[in-house]
């Protein structure tokens, strides 16, 4: 059996080398990806982020067994960790959270570093995706740290990006980033049996209900940005509010209904389209980037790099001249 | 872009609570550069199997401080062996008597580390191991 059968049948020794050889950027794993591409585009990738200690793990875990006890459909998890920018290495500890999901051959939990994806994700993230999609997966969870870039990267990749909060991580207007009620399409506030979570929830609700108003108009075509209290406008979708405790059954039902309602909607006003247009817009952007970069990189050299720094360090040359000389682009 | 990651599996199979161990493991292999899939304390053999297969781990990692190796370790062995993963390397640390440590071998065990082992030499016997596996 070649590793292409292996792999859509279903052998979970093979996935999980072949996930290893992706994620090294392993040339060997290149036309395997490239033949798997046209069985992609069937999953439903949920996006789950949020700041450290709200509970995502947990929370996923939750998910999880409540969507394997009440459906067939096959999970993979992709649960992200920073890497350490001095040493390189991790602690990958998400799994510590999913021990309800051990044994449960229908699910596939795949824990990854950041590897320095300069804060965002790796394109590595993405490509594991595929690869959970091509060979059978219906829902592929992505769980990412809400930090810096991450949080718009997963956005991007996901169709579905649930953002968690729990009461006591910044309750204030100001303290909540602006850029969470840009990228929430499901707010979860996990560990609700906490006090503070009417803070909360009351702070999420304006903040979303002064950001909201402002998209909506911005979608409907006006030009000036100002409040119109609840538009129910069924081209834009009002991302739900929702309570959980994740250690608990409590919400997790919930939360299913609301992302299976998101993706219907997806579907129904053609935004599904859209965002897989821009998804791939910036996976191609990303690689051609990456790979101009090391083609630069073989290009220039260490002497020519090392003789630009040295220049550059005596002040004989400014950095934009160095660059002019480095990629050859000068006038 | 090729990177080659050490990914290690730390597990702590059993009933045993004392996880100080582990953690600092965990962390001297984080800093040595090695990418740590940390599992946690009450894993079954099972579970550790299973993590293994998923992760793709070269190197497993397991702390023991109970006394109840010589049942869960032959038992994870097994297990990766049935799940197509022999050349995984397996490290026993913990509290083991002497007299276990050849048993342990004999499962298939790559070393046995008692306590005051510096880290260091785990970190060197592990990036060994991981060449190893991967020649």
């Amino acid at each position: 059996m070649s590793l292409d059968e292996a792999l859509l049948a279903g052998d979970r020794l093979a996935l999980s080398r072949f996930l290893t050889q992706v994620e090294n950027g392993n040339p060997e794993a290149r036309p395997v990806l490239d033949r798997l591409y046209r069985y992609t585009g069937r999953a439903h990738r949920i996006g789950i982020t949020g700041a450290p200690g709200t509970g995502k793990s947990s929370l996923v875990n939750r998910l999880v067994l409540t969507l394997r006890a009440n459906t067939q459909k096959r999970v993979a998890v992709i649960a992200v960790d920073p890497s350490s920018p001095f040493s390189g290495g991790a602690i990958l500890g998400d799994r510590v959270r999913m021990r309800d999901l051990a044994g449960d051959t229908g699910v596939f939990i795949r824990s990854m570093a950041s590897r320095g994806a300069l804060g965002g994700l790796a394109i590595t993230t993405a490509q594991l995706a595929q690869v959970f999609d091509a060979v059978g997966y219906d829902v592929i969870l992505i769980e990412t740290v809400g930090a810096g870039q991450s949080e718009v990267d997963i956005a991007r990749l996901a169709h579905t990006t649930l953002v968690v909060e729990a009461p006591g991580f910044g309750d204030d207007i100001q303290a909540i980033k602006a850029g969470i009620m840009e990228i929430a399409d499901i707010l979860v506030i996990n560990k609700a049996d906490l006090p503070g979570v009417e803070n909360t929830e009351r702070a999420l609700r304006s903040n979303l209900e002064m950001g909201y108003s402002i998209q909506a108009n911005r979608k409907a075509g006006h030009q000036e940005e100002f409040l119109i209290p609840g538009a129910a406008d069924s081209t834009v979708w009002v991302p739900p509010i929702l309570k959980t405790i994740a250690t608990r059954e409590d919400g997790a039902g919930q939360v299913w209904e609301k992302i299976e309602e998101h993706y219907a909607f997806l579907k129904r006003s053609g935004r599904l389209n859209e965002i897989e247009k821009e998804r791939v817009q910036k996976e191609l952007f990303d690689l051609t980037t990456a790979r101009l970069m090391k083609h630069w990189q073989e290009i220039a050299g260490k002497y020519k790099m090392e003789t630009a720094l040295q220049r550059v360090l005596d002040r004989e040359i400014s950095p934009e001249q160095a660059v002019d000389w480095l990629t050859d682009t000068g006038k | 872009m090729t990177e080659q990651k050490i990914r290690v599996l730390i597990a702590k199979p059993g009933l045993d609570g004392h996880d100080r161990g582990a953690k600092v493991v965990a962390r001297a292999l984080r800093d040595a550069g090695m990418e740590v899939i940390y599992t946690g304390l009450r894993q079954t053999p099972e579970m550790i199997a299973e993590a293994a297969l998923q992760e793709d781990v070269k190197v497993i990692g397991l702390s023991i401080l109970s006394g109840a190796h010589l049942a869960l370790v032959p038992r994870v062995m097994d297990l990766l062996r049935a799940n197509g993963q022999k050349d995984v390397q397996v490290f026993v640390g913990g509290i083991i008597p002497e007299e276990d440590v050849p048993v342990l071998k004999q499962a298939g065990v790559h070393a046995v580390y008692g306590p005051g082992t510096p880290t260091s030499k785990i970190i060197e016997d592990v990036r060994a191991s991981a060449a190893a596996v991967a020649a």
